[in-house]
């Protein structure tokens, strides 16, 4: 994870299409920029970049599925529950489902797990548009330096 | 009035929280009750989930930009529940 460049997924380890499922890791920074502020001398990930790796984790799904066809951009979080704290140098897993494919949206359920323990989880919608210019390609790139193969339509 | 549109209008006001008793099967879903685009994807979501069809948003979306349909046709609220029932009844043949 790069916190500060909200570069949040590590690498894909499991994406399977018919359950429309995706499991991915990320390592916490042991320092970031971050947790110079949140918390002086108490390092925590905020809650809001928990939710962000969520989003993204759901995100790349959807393009996954979509094999690029349209972006997610994320546009509501519902039920967001943040269990406990997370600190440097944990290991995330972060796992999102498809639960709905509405036309022109789509919503997702993604939750963090740290060795097993619950830290959180939400429900997510996504608005699907057309690239804007030159994003696709940076998509691609993304996607693949996470190991994640998308679905050829 | 409908069952259907019943269901629609409490999802509106849930939704948007407007008051029940402002939304009629005459009101225009924007311009009279000034429900905007992403307003609108969240009450697709609910009908969706309501009725267990797949609201064709981005057809009618593209039908009105292109002028080939006019905006009251989809988001007048009656015209609405039209074709929500034309959707189920598809969805049951």
């Amino acid at each position: 994870m790069r916190l500060e460049y909200f570069d949040m997924i590590d690498k894909v380890t499991t994406f399977d299409p018919s359950q429309k499922r995706i499991a991915t890791r990320s390592t916490v920074p042991n320092a970031s920029p971050v947790f110079e502020g949140h918390f002086p001398g108490h390092p925590l990930v905020p809650g809001v970049l928990l939710t962000e790796t969520m989003a993204q984790a759901s995100g790349y799904l959807l393009l996954a599925l979509n094999g690029l066809s349209q972006m997610p951009f994320l546009m509501m979080v519902d039920k967001a529950r943040f269990r406990t704290f997370v600190e440097p140098d944990a290991v995330l897993d972060v796992e999102a489902e498809l639960v709905h494919e509405g036309s022109g949206y789509a919503a997702t359920k993604a939750k963090i797990t740290i060795g097993g323990k619950p830290i959180c989880d939400a429900e997510l919608r996504f608005r699907l548009m057309p690239f804007p210019a030159d994003m696709r390609a940076l998509m691609e790139s993304r996607i693949g330096a996470i190991g994640l193969e998308p679905v050829r339509n | 009035m409908s069952a259907t549109f019943e269901t629609v209008a409490g999802i509106i006001s849930e939704t948007c929280d407007i008051p029940r008793d402002k939304i009629t099967p005459q009101s225009h879903a924007i311009d009279d009750l000034g429900i905007d685009s992403l307003a609108f994807l969240d009450i697709a979501f609910a009908i969706d989930k309501a009725f267990g069809i797949k609201l064709p948003l981005e057809q009618w979306t593209q039908e009105v930009n292109e002028g080939k349909a006019p905006a009251e046709q989809y988001f007048v609220l009656e015209n609405l529940c039209q074709r929500i029932d034309d959707l189920v009844a598809a969805k049951k043949a």
